[in-house]
């Protein structure tokens, strides 16, 4: 039986680790020229290289390596001054060669660290090792009842992806998370997809599988000093697993320590339907992998003063950006994280970037436009409206030509495909009202029309005015300027405030 | 006593998917035993101190540019396929994980 | 003269002058294959008329005007373990029989831009591993002077070839002496160029740290020819040398050792050694002495642990690098009947498709690279290959190249060592330091042993990138035994 999570981790202290991989967004694959686009028909990006055909040899892309640097650097890792290859040695139809060229007791990078925020409190996170492998080909399972490998008569394999440079990236061990486990699982993944992206080495998409977690977790009870036996779950692939798989194993290793259980080693996987892990091959009866140093490749040894100029060149990563802008645009740890957990940041900065106020471009996306995308499920950049739109907008309601109402009205428009907020404001007719003479005729009918609010305000409760400035935007259909309204109203009953 | 038993031959050939027969696994594994006992003699040199060697000659450093190659049409990455389908290599049903 | 007979050499004069054609040439050397094939059986495979539609190809080129290599129009015994586009290529393997690969090796296709004509694919030990090509799984080749005999190997069809006048020249591989052991027992010259010197790309590989392509001639010039031809920096293979090829040609045209210090291994002699083998190393010892020579003997205590480091080493390779012979992609496959798991018929197609020699190796290298084993087997086995390294070192800072007996003995009985391991893995003794050091070494032939009138060879061994020295020594050694004996040693080879 699995147990409560808050039952859980009353009895319980987790501790994680976690294993990204992280396909590089190199041209050519690892050690061959093959193309790497993803999607491509089957076995249209291989030669005899990724094919593993007798007599074929890897070399190393350049690219690749200093992308794994990069990625070293950004997690604050010391790299390596001579380190190899090694081979993986393991059956598998997925893998050509039968092994996997990867790293062993020589990573590339190692002994780095990076800082991600949990509900507005920084949480260290230390990396064990970062290193360079090769993806394997992938295959279908064909026939049996649901397409997966078990039951299956028999599987086709397509190598296109075979060969593919793989980072992965490893966390030293992660004790002290208490409660907050599965979210400083996410925030971690989410920081580390964050700075693949801002070094552009990996497009880190989790659903094309360009990212790849492996969740490790373990339980020790509360005030033990010696961690308990860890499970390996595989097979979570997006932000929101990393969470739940967490949270499951918690769960479920709990549960069978709780009834006087063991935990097993093993592999897991991790099921998106239900949300749950089920067990894997046993690492007890796990294969042997006889790592030695690959043969094909010679060693490499990083120039130290290329380092330095690696590292020299790294753009600004995502955290300190973030500082830097919840500084320039005034925010509140509370605004910033709500902007950062909507992935908003990138929007309002280019946003602004166009002309538009900080504070008017985060009210925009983290209002009407966040709603939006969340009533149609679509990520905020997957809204049909740019960043440029959106200044225009606030400009337009600057200068005084739009209003809030009617500047929701043009966003509406431009989401609804009928053009540019300009060409939407035309169409719609949608300009404010600023004819005074137009203006003043519509105020004279509603002062006609509201005798009883008149006499009010006349005998000086001027807040009664209100409901005849809300008349007036009635009556023009929203297109008055309110400030304006009032302004005349006043002046009309002779009244000042 | 031997250097390796019968069962340990038998694991040998397991990891190394060769399916051998009760006799193959008699006649290897005296044979093995021998050679393990002689190729032993390594320990005989002192080499504590001494770095090991994975390679002849000490290059280093040796990439290709990030530049895509002409590879195979997939008839030819086929062409030598004991079975195709779908312009895929079609293997034998897989067992163990879910990749 | 007929055109068997005739050198490389002047076989690429000839051609080049308009003597004689490249068809005539492969045309003359295809009769001669049909006529000893069936005694010697040195090919695997044999095409006539792919092989006289390259000869065309070359005299086509020629006509053209094109400007090709000295060999332009040579043709070439090929060892079956280089891939080549329009033949088959096996590894002498059931596991690839019929496998025709969509691309050549970097030797073929350098073979192939020098004008050399491919007569076909030459025979081996399965996979290189062995000593006498009785671990082929298509059938022994034998030994031209005596056709009970082994020809070496592992690329025993490539020396049997050339020593049976099938071919002028030969491709080889050597992994622990798999070019030098062979030219050693059939009296041909063998090179092993420094590793890294000739490209590994598109070679099948044995051992990737150890294997290198190399040439087999009747002769130390044309051995040099060939060198010359397919070495070189390769981009498609991440250990190979870019540097210039050293200037084996000149060297080979310069049989001059005055002043040369020459060091012999103490290591390499005595017992187990078989008389006449040692009679004639020492009188090679003694002639370079008198051509101006200072000989010295120098003592490499550790070459004696060379052969069980080798077979750790080796092996260990061996059993990641034919880990992709899995009957998925190419090759054999057995027992695929619906049912069984792609597992199950990995474990059978390798079990049917790999010899015994080749299983050994696997589960050796398996158990040498072993959580818990590897420590004190491979890992010690390459510290001791850091040990050889050094005494090499060491030893040419005396002397300019080193020498040996290439093998113990001379050619020995087809079936006498074939279910004896341990005998067999004694042919390499001398060869395989330098395997494991990566330095040039050659074998060349200095006479007949008394008691069984069969060839015996001298090892040069040279500095890495220094294989010049090896060309150097061995033509000095060819011209003045040649002028002792008043022609090429295998003019006293029976006729086939």
């Amino acid at each position: 039986m699995t147990m409560l999570y808050d039952e859980a981790l009353d009895r319980f202290e987790p501790v994680l680790g976690l294993e990204t991989h992280v396909e590089l967004g190199t041209k050519s694959k690892m050690f061959c020229g093959c193309k790497t686009t993803f999607g491509a028909p089957p076995n249209t990006q291989v030669c005899p290289t990724c094919l593993a055909f007798p007599g074929a040899l890897p070399v190393a892309n350049a690219a690749a390596i200093e992308s794994t640097i990069r990625i070293g650097l950004a997690l604050n890792c010391s790299i390596a001054e001579w380190c190899r290859f090694a081979r993986k040695n393991y059956f598998y139809p997925d893998m050509p060669k039968n092994y996997q060229i990867s790293q062993y007791d020589e990573p590339l990078c190692f002994d780095g660290y990076i800082d991600v925020e949990v509900n507005g409190e920084p949480v260290r996170i230390e990396i064990e090792r970062v290193h360079l492998e090769e993806d394997t080909g992938k295959s279908t399972h064909v026939g049996g009842a649901t397409g997966r490998i078990h039951g299956a008569d028999y599987s086709i394999v397509d190598y296109n992806r075979a060969g593919i440079p793989l980072v992965e990236i490893v966390t030293k061990p992660i004790p002290g998370t208490d409660r907050l486990a599965p979210e400083v699982a996410k925030a971690y993944v989410t920081e580390l997809r964050e700075i693949m992206r801002s070094l552009g080495v990996s497009d880190v998409r989790m659903e094309e599988g360009s990212l790849r977690c492996d969740v490790n977790v373990s339980l020790m009870p509360r005030g033990a000093s010696e961690w308990g036996t860890r499970t390996e779950t595989k097979n979570v692939n997006s932000l929101r697993s990393v969470e739940r798989a967490v949270r499951s194993e918690i769960e479920r290793q709990a549960g069978v320590l709780a009834e006087g259980g063991k935990i097993v080693q093993e592999t897991r996987h991790f099921h998106e339907d239900t949300g749950t892990t089920t067990s894997g091959r046993s690492k007890e009866e796990a294969q042997d992998y006889r790592y030695f140093p690959e043969p094909d490749l010679v060693p490499i040894a990083p120039d130290p003063a290329w380092v330095a100029k690696l590292k020299e060149a790294l753009p600004e990563l995502p955290l300190a950006r973030r500082k830097r802008l919840q500084a320039e645009w005034a925010l509140s740890d509370h605004d910033m994280q709500a902007m950062h957990n909507a992935d908003a940041i990138d929007l309002v900065e280019a946003t602004v970037a166009a002309g538009a106020p900080a504070a008017d471009a985060r009210k925009w996306w983290m209002g009407e436009l966040a709603r939006r995308a969340n009533e149609t499920g679509v990520p905020l950049s997957g809204l049909p409206i740019t960043p440029v739109q959106i200044a225009r907008v606030t400009e337009l309601v600057a200068s005084g030509a739009l209003n809030d109402k009617l500047a929701r009205e043009v966003l509406e428009g431009v989401l609804a495909g009928e053009g540019t907020p300009d060409e939407v404001v035309e169409r719609r007719g949608l300009q404010i009202v600023n004819d005074e003479g137009e203006l003043s005729a519509i105020i004279d009918q509603v002062l006609a029309d509201n005798a009883d609010a008149v006499e009010k305000v006349r005998s000086g409760k001027i807040a009664a005015a209100g409901a005849l400035v809300g008349g007036v935007m009635r009556a023009s259909k929203g297109k008055a300027d309110a400030a304006r309204a009032r302004q005349l109203i006043l002046e009309k009953l002779g009244v000042s405030e | 006593m031997s250097a390796i038993t019968r069962d340990e031959v038998a694991h040998l050939a397991r990891l190394s998917r060769l399916a051998l027969t009760d006799d193959e696994l008699d006649h290897y594994a005296t044979q093995l035993d021998a050679i393990i006992e002689s190729v032993a003699k390594v320990a005989e040199v002192a080499a504590e101190d001494v770095p090991p060697s994975s390679h002849a000659l000490p290059l280093t450093n040796v990439f290709r540019a990030d530049e895509v190659q002409p590879g195979l049409a997939p008839e030819q990455a086929l062409s030598g396929a004991p079975a195709v389908e779908d312009d895929r290599f079609r293997v034998p049903r897989i067992l163990g994980e879910e990749a | 003269m007929s055109l068997i007979r005739k050198t490389a050499a002047e076989l690429g004069t000839m051609v080049a002058s308009g003597e004689v054609t490249a068809v005539e040439v492969a045309e003359a050397h295809l009769d001669r294959m049909a006529e000893v094939e069936p005694k010697v059986n040195a090919f695997l495979h044999v095409d006539r008329e792919t092989t006289l539609e390259q000869a065309r190809a070359v005299d086509a080129r020629l006509r053209a005007g094109e400007k090709l290599g000295p060999l332009a129009g040579v043709p070439i015994a090929h060892k079956d373990i280089f891939t080549t586009r329009d033949m088959p290529t096996t590894a002498a393997s059931k596991i690839l029989k019929g496998w025709r690969p969509p691309y050549d090796a970097t030797v073929t296709a350098r073979l192939r831009a020098a004008g050399l004509v491919i007569l076909g694919k030459t025979n081996l030990d399965e996979f290189a591993m062995g000593s006498s090509t009785e671990n082929s799984a298509y059938g022994t080749t034998r030994n031209p002077w005596d056709l009970s005999r082994v020809p070496g190997g592992s690329s025993g069809g490539s020396s049997a070839a050339v020593a049976a006048y099938e071919a002028p020249l030969s491709t080889g591989t050597d992994t622990g002496g798999s070019i030098r052991q062979p030219a050693s027992v059939t009296g041909i010259v063998g090179m092993k160029p420094t590793y890294g010197g000739s490209s590994r790309y598109g070679l099948i590989a044995f051992a990737s740290s150890l294997d290198t392509p190399g040439p087999f001639a009747r002769n130390v010039l044309d051995a040099a020819l060939l060198h010359e031809a397919f070495s070189g920096h390769d981009p498609m293979d991440s250990t190979s040398i870019d540097a210039p090829v050293p200037s084996v040609v000149e060297a080979a045209r310069t049989p001059d050792v005055a002043g040369m210090r020459i060091g012999v291994v103490k290591e390499f002699s005595g017992e187990g050694y078989q008389p006449g083998v040692l009679a004639r190393y020492h009188e090679a010892v003694q002639l370079l002495e008198s051509l101006g020579a200072k000989v010295v003997e120098v003592s490499c205590p550790s070459f004696l642990t060379a052969l069980p480091a080798y077979y750790l080493i080796a092996p260990s390779e061996c059993s990641s690098n034919l880990a992709r012979f899995d009957a998925m992609r190419y090759g054999l496959r057995v027992g695929d009947d619906g049912t069984r798991s792609a597992e199950e018929v990995m474990a059978l197609t390798r079990a049917a498709g790999f010899g015994p020699e080749v299983k050994r190796r696997i589960m050796l290298g398996t158990y040498a690279l072993s959580s818990g084993y590897y420590d004190a087997y491979y890992g010690q086995a390459q510290k001791v290959r850091t040990v050889i390294s050094r005494e090499f070192e060491a030893a040419f800072h005396q002397v300019d190249v080193l020498v040996s007996p290439t093998t113990p003995t001379t050619a020995f009985p087809i079936g006498e060592r074939a279910d004896d391991p341990m005998a067999m893995y004694l042919a390499d003794l001398c060869t395989i330091p330098s395997n494991l050091a990566g330095n040039a070494a050659m074998s060349v032939p200095v006479g007949l042993a008394d008691e069984d009138g069969l060839p015996v060879g001298l090892q040069i061994m040279a500095p890495v990138l220094a294989d010049d020295r090896c060309y150097r020594v061995g033509a000095a050694v060819e011209q003045a035994l040649e002028s002792r004996w008043g022609g090429p040693l295998l003019k006293e080879a029976p006729s086939l």
